[in-house]
């Protein structure tokens, strides 16, 4: 029997012991009429040898493409030793670390964790994790409500450049305690938010206002002047962010006079591979002086009987399990075994290898946008200074591009047509460190071909 | 053992160079530039693979430890689950690829949506939702969306025992919804007194762990799931004690009208150290128009994404791509690798081991909570008597069982047996591993009755003593800053 370890011999003495005639008869409790026939749509057990047939031909249907598609999730070298550490049993098998003493390991990275992200974003405190990106801007929301308590509006500004999925989830998480979004346009030109946006809610009661730097399009907003507006309105700022690129921009804690005044964004890119949008994880750092707002679990340093410093779960009475109904958010686990990714990544890579990275992505991209750019039928959208992706105008169908792209086994990129019909045939473009000049190359052969 | 922080190994100028490409230049405008750099570490890869390495060595683990938390289902977690998905095709797959070049991953979804229909005796399944909490979010947002497009928009008080799981009051109120907390009776069932007296016209629903955080199976859930529906409620299955029942009894056929599953305990993805879970949902005909999105449909023989195209009541998306998509690959792997049989095994040996642990250490001299119930997966003792005779509690009881090389049981909860150890030693632990737990709590008693303050001061073998948790919240040290 997989997995389980009982000889018939070991059922037998241990029957005995309980007084049980059958295993059957543990269950007498379970009125009769419940019990469950056979599960017919369940299949007979495969052997590990099988299922590895099995799994490693599905994988093989979806090949490895070569893959110039971002829009939330993008694809970067994970250094070796990051992944093999992160499985290694007393990581992989281990459960939030409620039992301190048993759980030193996890929670010293949790510790060096949120310092290191502090860092990353210039803000004084981080959490432990949250679910993903899109998920922790709803908790920054809600967060901003609670934190802000001279707006009364629960009103949140939200750029037509925030990713789009993530303001559809902030409003499905936040949509039963009645937070109220608008969307602040962006100017067709430039791809960037309207400076001009906020005045037109000039005077009226505005909780937070979001920014998404990098934006969607992959373009740098005026993070400084947007900031200032938003808080001589009154507003809380939420910064949205791509780890990766804190290492070449500045931290949302320097936008503007004051700084951002909540951060969040999700965490793949630093060692999280790609697998199909999850598990990644998402992050949140703020000002000590929101900390008792902010969801999630939080490590604390501290000392044992002997003196000796150890670390642990703090904070613990903003959370579910002790307030129960009055709690920040219902939120009980985090990400923690892909925070253990990120700090390994983060440690192995340094300051500099960040950066590199990210300025690598950025010239590669730039490659990108050259090479496509100089077929006939493609145009770039934007022309600002931007990190890693970038917008194109093609004078035919980007679904069915895609298509024919996929068909070549390369992913071409986003289509914008759901979100941003106004664009007209907009595509998304990513590279990163991991496309080369002949990966660009083959990408501009083939689109060159089927725009023909 | 003790690991100094990681900035401790740090050196200005040192690295693990090979990690990244050399040359790059960054082009960012002055004012957008970063222009210190973040006090990221500085050492090389030895340093670093040693260094997380040696922290590794400081946690108790499933594969190093018996592991008997009560309501986490710490079961071993296949490697093989963990290898297949993780295969590089999975891994390196956009989340965003387009269709046509992911049937092979979406084939994996729409199967797994299909055998854990089946198990739970649902009409439908999301896989969504990224961890329990989130699935019971997914779970009360649609019964309040049902509710709302029926113009039952009063109906926002949601029903949650006593003896609940901490989420679901705190779901409960993140979805708009009031809780009214009912009692539990002395043997642990549901008081269908109280349960008439809470219903009402603006009763949205009730949310249940079956079994209970008691671990006792509530006899009456038939009953209980009458009087919800007539009153006009639904009910929500929260699904922390499934692998209780796997294959034994379907919450759909228990009469629940949604359920979220914990796919890292009863399917046996890893626990991460926190994280990642998986939470997805199941829903009967009709909570169907209201799932999450996205949901894996087949036409013919192609896979395609549901979105709110097909599904345009949903309550919405709950993550940027279609949730934890890695922790949905493993948990299909281990469904495949049990099959039919291996799945209703699931539940009979979890009862098998939680029953035979109940009776040895009752046999011994512990009290337990509910001592007329049969123990479901997991069973509660109360060490009230220890701490009122011996001054010795339950958080001292579960210090000492770490020195004895067991990670403790769950202590203190659920709250209204006082001091508790909730107990669970899931199906995959052997009767020697069992045995041995009780003759550590046998040893951690005498020593209690000898020597109460030897067992107080515990534990004195691990990385830590015991850690002050108070100066951990009054003088909050959350980052580390260099001296």
């Amino acid at each position: 029997m997989p997995f389980i370890p009982h000889t018939e011999n070991d059922v037998r003495e241990m029957l005995a012991a309980i007084g049980a005639p059958s295993i059957d008869a543990l269950f007498d409790e379970i009125p009769a009429r419940l019990r469950t026939r056979a599960l017919a749509g369940i299949p007979d057990a495969l052997s590990e040898m099988d299922v590895a047939r099995w799994m490693t031909q599905r994988a093989q249907l979806d090949g490895r493409p070569l893959n110039f598609l971002g829009a939330g999730a993008y694809e970067h070298h994970i250094p070796a030793a990051v992944w093999a550490i992160v499985t290694r049993g007393e990581f992989y098998t281990a459960y939030t670390p409620y039992q301190a003493e048993a759980s030193q390991g996890t929670l010293q990275l949790l510790y060096e964790y949120q310092t290191m992200m502090a860092s990353l974003t210039g803000m004084q405190v981080s959490n432990a994790s949250l679910y993903d990106g899109a998920s922790a801007l709803a908790e920054a929301c809600l967060m901003a409500v609670r934190a802000h308590r001279k707006s009364k509006s629960a009103r949140i500004l939200a750029p037509a450049t925030l990713n789009p999925t993530y303001l559809e989830v902030a409003r499905a998480i936040t949509e039963g305690q009645n937070l109220r979004f608008d969307v602040l346009p962006y100017e067709r030109a430039s791809g960037l938010t309207q400076s001009g946006a906020l005045h037109e809610h000039h005077g009226e009661d505005i909780t937070a206002v979001v920014i998404q730097q990098p934006n969607f399009f992959g373009l740098l907003e005026d993070v400084d002047a947007i900031t200032d507006r938003a808080h001589a309105a009154g507003a809380l700022v939420i910064a949205v962010v791509n780890p990766l690129s804190l290492a070449i921009l500045k931290p949302p804690s320097e936008w503007g006079a004051k700084g951002a005044d909540i951060v969040v964004g999700d965490g793949q890119p630093l060692g999280v591979p790609l697998s199909s949008g999850g598990p990644y994880f998402g992050f949140m750092a703020t000002r000590m002086e929101h900390v008792r707002q902010m969801p999630g679990r939080i490590i604390g340093r501290t000392v044992d009987l002997e003196g000796k410093p150890g670390f642990t779960l703090t904070l613990q009475a903003r959370e579910q399990h002790i307030r129960r109904s009055k709690a920040t958010s219902n939120i009980c686990t985090n990400q923690g075994l892909l925070v253990t990714a990120a700090t390994i990544y983060m440690s192995l890579l340094g300051a500099a290898g960040l950066e590199k990275v990210a300025a690598a992505s950025q010239t590669q991209t730039r490659a990108l946008v050259d090479a496509l750019t100089r077929i006939k039928g493609v145009q770039l959208a934007f022309g600002g200074p931007r990190f890693h992706e970038a917008v194109l105008r093609l004078d035919r169908d980007v679904g069915e591009v895609l298509e024919a792209l996929a068909r070549r086994n390369i992913i071409g990129g986003c289509s914008l047509s759901k979100h941003y019909p106004e664009l007209g045939n907009a595509l998304l473009v990513c590279a990163t460190e991991m496309r080369t000049q002949a990966d660009i190359d083959a990408y501009a052969r083939a689109l060159a071909e089927i725009m023909k | 053992m003790h690991e100094p922080l990681i900035f401790t190994h740090s050196r200005p100028g040192r690295s693990a160079a090979g990690q990244y490409p050399l040359t790059a230049q960054a082009d960012v405008p002055e004012k957008l530039r970063r222009k210190r750099p973040a006090a990221l570490p500085e050492v090389s890869e030895l340093q670093a693979v040693r260094h997380f390495t040696r922290l590794s060595q400081l946690n108790f683990s499933i594969d190093t430890h018996f592991y008997p938390l009560g309501s986490c289902t710490m079961k071993y977690n296949p490697r093989a689950c963990n290898q297949l998905a993780m295969l590089p095709e999975f891994l390196g797959r956009h989340p965003l690829a387009p269709e046509s070049a992911s049937q092979g991953f979406l084939a994996c979804m729409y199967e797994l949506q299909e055998m854990l229909r089946e198990v739970t005796g649902m009409k439908g399944v999301s896989l969504t939702p990224m961890a329990g909490a989130q699935g019971e979010f997914a779970g009360v947002a649609m019964i309040r969306a049902y509710h709302r497009a029926r113009g039952a928009v009063e109906r926002t008080e949601i029903i949650v025992p006593d003896a609940a799981h901490g989420t679901n009051p705190a779901t409960a109120t993140m979805c708009g919804c009031t809780v009214v907390e009912i009692p539990s009776l002395p043997d642990g069932d549901i008081d269908l007194e109280a349960l008439k007296r809470a219903l009402g016209p603006k009763t949205a629903g009730i949310m249940l762990t079956n079994p209970s955080t008691l671990g006792v199976f509530d006899r009456r859930i038939q009953e209980v799931a009458v009087l919800v529906h007539e009153a006009g409620g639904l009910l929500y299955y929260d699904g922390a004690n499934l692998n209780a029942i796997l294959g034994k009894v379907r919450p759909g056929d228990m009469g629940f009208d949604v359920i979220h599953m914990n796919l890292h305990k009863t399917f046996s993805t890893p626990h991460g150290g926190g994280g990642p879970g998986s939470g997805a949902v199941g829903v009967n005909q009709r909570l169907l128009p209201f799932m999450p999105i996205p949901v894996v449909g087949k036409e013919g023989d192609r896979y395609r994404w549901l979105d709110e195209r097909d599904i345009p009541q949903t309550i919405g998306r709950l993550s940027a791509f279609m949730g934890n998509a890695g922790v949905l690959l493993r948990a299909y792997v281990y469904m495949r690798m049990l099959g039919r049989q291996g799945m209703q095994r699931v539940a009979e040996h979890a009862a098998l081991n939680a029953n035979y642990l109940l009776a040895r250490l009752k046999g011994a001299g512990f009290e337990a909570a509910y001592p007329d119930r049969r123990a479901s997966h997991e069973f509660i003792i109360t060490l009230k008597r220890q701490a009122k005779e011996l001054g010795v509690n339950a958080m001292d009881f579960a210090k000492r069982l770490l020195d004895f090389g067991f990670h403790a049981p769950t202590t203190y909860f659920p709250l209204l047996v006082p001091e508790c150890l909730l107990i669970e030693p899931t199906e995959t632990e052997a009767k020697e591993d069992l045995d041995a737990f009780v003759d550590a709590l046998i040893a951690i008693q005498s020593e209690a009755e000898q020597d109460a303050a030897k067992v107080k001061g515990a534990p004195y073998t691990l990385p830590v003593r015991r850690l002050d948790d108070v100066r951990a919240a009054k003088q909050l040290d959350l980052v580390y800053k260099p001296e």
